[in-house]
């Protein structure tokens, strides 16, 4: 899959580690070391409270850090401080994750300098800050001017400079009237003038919401990650029960525990791991998307995006290259595959629409005639050549150019119609084309348009098969062709002669089957559908009203992006349950190391499940406790840039990720403790 | 014939037993519950307490049947046995103490059926016949009704109806429980169990002095015992009694009992979601467990550690000898596994592995196969739980059977995972270091936190059966163990019926090749896997001081 990019992404990382701040990008550990501020900040209680697991944490290390003060020995000190480290590693992945969000953030807002504008009032221009435009005002935009804030062209046409935005350097139109009336603030008229109807307020423009999406503190938690906090909450609770629980029984026991030593395995079970890194994972999902050059306007609609089950892909411009391609020459009587193609060349070279040209292109061959006389292309006739040195050369429908020859007194073989047939049945168009010279018309052959499916796209419906994801293909084409077109593109259905309350039935109709659906749209008209749906990818280049229906803007506006943005949401709910997982299975390993700790004394028979031979009771405790911490740094990166997706079957899936992260989790931490012991041991005081 | 040749037997048996019931009985039960005609009976009963059979409830409402049917039931018990001294056939007894009658009202209308009393010395027949004996069938049909409303809510879409407690109650107990009961009792007495209504035989013996045995109508009361997994013995030594469980036939009659219904019930399950392999894939679960803690059992029963049973070659100590090591095995595995808590041998007596191993079934919250209903409903939940974390592993917002667990459904469950742990480590965390703990226990150390930790074990997850080895009878055991009962079964029923309600209020999602599958192999193994863990996790560091040291030493 493409990916593209403002500007390449080693170079952003080095711009921003120059400034010293997090860059986009690939992770690098630098970063942790420049988020550091950041994360002692996130200490603050009322930021804490914000996450239950990471909570406990932080009151536990409190209540030890007062042991270690009250009754100072290496063991609580040492304990102390890397209660503190666990919670400062959880803060750290936070920072870290939106200092990327933040750079990411930053190279939009830069294209959001502030601007003064030409406001119009009563037909009089003034001149008012661009922050200090309303929704509805008008704004007079001229060559080298910046566009004060997004809207809709109300008057004239002009190119504009976009890549401030999109990365984009080509200009691209932009005119009243139509679907190519919206503008974005912050990007340049190079040409004319235009006059803007400002449709958002200041600070509400999609590159707002989006910052506001990946800075943690207004970020909301989306339905999922809320669902997923509600259950670590309760293992938290159920952890906290059992440790508070074991008190009064080791009381029984004989062997009262102190409370460092309780906090220390608290800390330990409780699932700090995904605890630490949830936001994070939450964020970067937010930030794959914005480094494709998606701006979501809610988290919500990145996690549907992972339940999609239904992908509605427009088929001009999606599927296929979205103009008809001549792409075969077939000679019919006595013509040669030479004659034909001379003759279709003849009769194109002045037919300037892509299909003409794209005939010059299939027929190679000498470039100019003298004293030629071009036909043009007309309704009525439904036929363009060219006449020269009395020789004429048509080409066109079957029909007109059927009855073209005939008036002319000539034969048409009767192999055209079944090829024309043939060729109309395979969801292509047939022309003809023939030549009159020395008063004999002559059929030559057929010329095969067809709508060319973009290469790939097979294979990438496949996967979405995989996935469990239907496609459907919309398109204003007669059902035949559309029929021919899906078998071709391999998409599962498609819904011809479309019409856009069509689209919306067809949206309905899925989702009352209980299905997900995504789309992509541009014009005015799919606003209704982009609302409908449960991802609704506008494209940038469509109209303002087209983005506001929709929760996700491609910049780039490259419809085949649903694609990836499908895959972003999988990706983000798979990396969460993955954690989740390893979070858990680690507990196992950390029971073997601190249970023989706490109790070998008073029941020597349960030394034998020191299986990991810890040398003290408490080197294990504080190389549980310390391999608690550092597991975090170290899933940092992952949780950044999320585990690794390759579309397939659930099954499979759930078979690579139990296996990598559940059994992975149980078995890292049992090597991960023992080789923390073998140094900790050493520490006087603890060995 | 070998012990071991002798136990496979029964085993075999057994499961040939059962694998006859499960297709008739689960599809029988699925039509119970979707019938539209009642019986004239039902018609009467319905007409009698005014309730409108065809209406349809919401999930609070549903609630509230089951809570104020609770509440009324207990306090009906309460008042029945303080007022003993005035019914029939009370044999002179007396009035029960309050503590008393309070924990024995909680505990059989929760389907725990601990018994803080001896039944013989405490208890007529008229609180046994017409209150204890009836809290046996409706505090099973309650569970039944909540697993029903539960699998509603699976079926259903675009509903907050979940069906008539009323109706779902009164048709467990008609059309289920008593038919079976009743042709099971039959074939106990002729099996020779004792069913009698004097309180009991006088007769000498070849010493020359006079004994009483006491009597009871036992055979009635034993069937409803093992098929509702009530597991309150009308004598105290349960089914260890020979007039309770005279052979090793009976026994194994017995152990059928206790398992068919929950076992059964995956059937039902699967007729009715519509999907026969979800119902196979709970069953297989609640196999693998039940069998793998079978064997652990079976095998520390077998190879005890402990110097005396060292010498003797097997833990014989507490066994009956007409049950032998296998039946004990078997009967007490399958006694914990289901929420019954009827016993044949004396758990207290297990080895630290067994007894660990019995704790550790009620532990995994009862739901291998748990209790009539209530393991289904457990363990439904319980895949709710697995499901939400693997689903989340394929990149799709989690789906069980076509429903979304979201934040509702992951709350819902979350109290009924919090339930259980919460009443019995904060019960068992407090009885711990209880000044009149010493007293009461038989046993120091590690063992007396055992006899702690599984009395706790068994009220909170309503098994009921006994470690014995403490005495229970002060207010503070009284009190805090009916609380345990109390809340350990009415939360997670609560919870239950609200995740029914808003599973039901779901619209169906079909199924593609991106939802996590809910059948075959990996799904097996995935929920096992949860189970063991979640009840692993929660309970390590408390088992690490009672059994783990015990089974280690």
């Amino acid at each position: 899959m493409s990916v593209l990019t403002r500007e390449p992404v080693d170079a952003r990382q080095h711009h921003a580690e120059k400034t010293g701040r997090v860059g986009a990008g690939v992770f690098s550990p630098r970063q942790l070391l420049i988020s550091l501020p950041d994360a002692l900040r996130k200490l603050d209680p009322r930021h804490q409270a914000r996450n239950p697991v990471m909570f406990v944490v932080w009151v536990g290390s409190v209540l030890v850090t007062v042991f270690a003060i009250t009754d100072p020995s290496v063991f609580t000190v040492a304990l102390a401080c890397w209660l503190w480290f666990t919670v400062l590693f959880a803060n750290l992945a936070e920072a870290v994750a939106e200092g990327r969000g933040r750079a990411q953030a930053e190279t939009l807002r830069r294209a959001k300098r502030e601007t003064v504008a030409r406001r119009l009032r009563d037909g009089r221009e003034e001149s008012v800050p661009g922050a200090e435009l309303a929704i509805g005002d008008l704004v007079v935009v001229e060559a080298g001017e910046v566009i004060p804030g997004d809207g809709d062209v109300v008057e004239g046409i002009a190119t504009v400079d976009e890549s401030a935005i999109t990365g984009e350097s080509a200009p691209v139109i932009r005119e009243s009237g139509g679907d190519l009336t919206a503008v974005t603030g912050g990007t340049t008229v190079l040409s004319d003038r235009i006059v803007v109807r400002i449709s958002t307020r200041p600070g509400e423009s999609f590159v707002d919401r989006m910052i506001a999406l990946v800075e943690g503190a207004k970020r909301q938690k989306t339905p999922n990650e809320i669902a997923l906090t509600i259950l670590l909450s309760t293992l938290t609770i159920i952890f906290l029960l059992a440790v508070t629980a074991l008190q009064p029984m080791s009381i029984h026991a004989g062997a009262p525990q102190s409370v460092a030593v309780l906090v220390a395995l608290l800390v330990c079970l409780i699932p700090t791991t995904i605890g630490a890194l949830l936001s994070a994972i939450g964020i970067a999902g937010m930030d794959r998307l914005v480094q494709r050059n998606v701006l979501a306007t809610s988290g919500r609609a990145v996690e549907a995006a992972g339940d999609v089950s239904t992908l509605l892909l427009d088929k001009t411009g999606t599927i296929t290259f979205g103009n008809r391609r001549a792409t075969e020459l077939i000679p019919v009587g006595e013509s040669t595959v030479d004659e034909l193609c001379a003759a279709a060349r003849l009769s194109s070279l002045a037919d300037e629409t892509s299909e003409g040209r794209s005939i010059v292109e299939l027929c190679p061959g000498f470039t100019t005639v003298p004293n030629a006389e071009f036909v043009p292309f007309s309704a009525q006739t439904r036929m363009s050549g060219v006449d020269f040195d009395g020789v004429s050369v048509r080409k066109g429908a079957a029909s007109a150019v059927t009855d073209w020859v005939h008036a002319h007194g000539g034969e048409v073989p009767e192999a055209v119609a079944a090829i024309t047939d043939r060729v109309a049945a395979d969801g292509a168009t047939p022309l003809v084309c023939a030549e009159l010279s020395d008063g004999v018309a002559t059929v030559h052959g057929v010329i095969r348009l067809s709508d060319v499916v973009k290469p790939g796209m097979r294979e990438r419906f496949a996967d979405l098969r995989a996935m469990g994801i239907k496609t459907v293909m919309i398109t204003g084409d007669n059902p035949l062709t559309a029929k021919a077109i899906a078998a071709q593109a391999g998409v599962d259905d498609y819904l011809a002669e479309a019409k856009p309350e069509d689209k919306l039935a067809l949206i309905r109709a899925e989702q009352e089957g209980g299905r997900l659906v995504a789309m992509t749209g541009d014009g005015t008209n799919d606003a209704p559908a982009l609302a409908q749906a449960d991802v609704g990818v506008a494209m940038n280049t469509g109209t303002a009203a087209a983005k506001e229906a929709g929760n996700m803007v491609d910049l780039d506006s490259d419809p085949t992006k649903l694609i990836e943005i499908v895959a972003i949401g999988k990706q983000l709910l798979i990396t969460r349950g993955a954690l989740t997982t390893f979070s858990l299975a680690n507990d196992l390993a950390k029971y073997f190391a601190i249970l023989p700790a706490m109790f070998a004394a008073i029941h020597p028979a349960l030394d034998k499940l020191n299986v990991m031979g810890l040398a003290t009771p408490k080197s294990a405790i504080l190389s549980a406790v310390i391999f608690n911490a550092l597991v975090i740094v170290a899933l940092i990166p992952l949780a950044l840039k999320g585990v690794r997706y390759r579309p397939g079957g659930a099954s499979a899936l759930l078979r690579r990720n139990l296996l990598v992260y559940g059994l992975g989790g149980v078995v890292t931490p049992f090597l991960g403790i023992w080789l923390i012991d073998l140094l900790v041991r050493h520490i006087p005081g603890i060995g | 014939m070998t012990d071991t040749t002798a136990g496979l037997l029964q085993l075999g048996v057994l499961l040939l037993a059962l694998a006859v019931a499960y297709k008739p009985l689960g599809d029988h039960m699925a039509r119970v519950f979707t019938s539209d005609r009642h019986l004239r009976v039902e018609r009467g009963v319905y007409a009698a307490a005014r309730v409108d059979p065809d209406s349809e409830q919401n999930w609070g409402t549903y609630a509230r049947g089951v809570l104020g049917f609770s509440f009324v039931s207990i306090l009906f018990l309460y008042l029945l046995q303080r007022i003993q001294p005035w019914l029939p056939m009370d044999f002179g007894r007396g009035a029960v103490e309050p503590s008393m009658a309070f924990n024995t009202a909680v505990s059989f209308v929760t389907n725990t059926n601990w018994q803080s009393y001896v039944p013989e010395t405490v208890l007529g027949h008229s609180v046994q016949l017409v209150g204890l004996t009836v809290q046996n069938f409706v505090s099973a049909a309650v569970g039944l009704a909540v697993a029903i409303a539960l699998i509603r809510g699976f079926t259903r879409s675009r509903t907050d109806r979940l069906g008539n407690f009323w109706v779902d109650l009164v048709r467990g107990v008609v059309r289920i429980l008593l038919p079976l009961s009743f042709v099971f009792a039959i074939v106990l007495v002729a099996l020779g169990v004792v069913m009698s209504l004097r309180s009991g035989v006088d007769y000498t013996t070849l010493d020359g002095a006079g004994h009483t045995s006491a009597l009871a109508p036992a055979a009635s009361q034993e069937a409803i015992k093992e098929l509702g997994t009530n597991g309150g013995g009308i004598f105290n030594a349960n089914s260890a009694h020979p007039f309770e469980n005279p052979s090793a036939w009976t026994n194994l009659l017995e152990i059928f009992l206790l398992l068919v219904i929950p076992v059964s019930l995956t059937r039902t399950f699967g007729t009715l979601v519509g999907d026969r392999r979800q119902g196979t894939v709970l069953l297989a679960v609640m196999g693998t467990i039940w069998a793998g803690m079978l064997a652990v059992l079976w095998w520390a029963e077998t190879h005890p550690n402990g110097p005396a049973a060292l010498v003797a070659g097997a833990s014989t100590e507490g066994k009956e000898v007409r049950f032998g090591i296998a039946g004990s095995a078997l009967f007490a595995n399958s006694t914990t596994g289901t929420s019954t808590g009827a016993v044949n041998s004396t758990h207290d007596s297990l080895s630290g592995l067994g007894g660990g191993t019995a704790m550790l079934n009620m532990l995994f919250g009862e739901m291998t196969p748990g209790g009539v209903g209530t393991g289904m409903y457990s363990i439904l939940v319980m895949a709710i739980i697995a499901v939400f974390l693997a689903g989340l592993m394929v990149g799709r917002t989690p789906e069980y059977l076509g429903k979304k667990l979201g934040r509702r459904e992951v709350t819902a469950a979350a109290i009924v995972l919090l339930a259980m742990p919460t009443v019995l480590l904060v019960g068992a965390g407090i009885a711990a270091v209880h000044p009149g703990t010493a007293a009461a226990l038989n046993n120091s150390g590690a063992h007396g936190l055992s006899e702690i930790l599984y009395a706790y074990a068994s009220a909170s997850n309503n098994n009921g059966s006994a470690f014995a080895g403490i005495t229970v009878t002060s207010d503070w055991f009284q009190s805090s163990l009916g609380l345990c009962m109390l809340f350990g079964r009415l939360i997670p029923i609560i919870a239950v019926l609200c995740l029914a309600g808003s599973l039901a209020a779901q619209r169906k999602t079909p199924a593609t090749a991106g939802t996590l599958p809910t059948t075959g192999p990996l799904f097996v193994g995935l929920l096992s896997g949860t189970v063991v863990l979640v009840a692993a996790l929660t309970f390590v560091p408390a088992l690490a001081l009672g059994p783990i040291a015990e089974a280690l030493a």
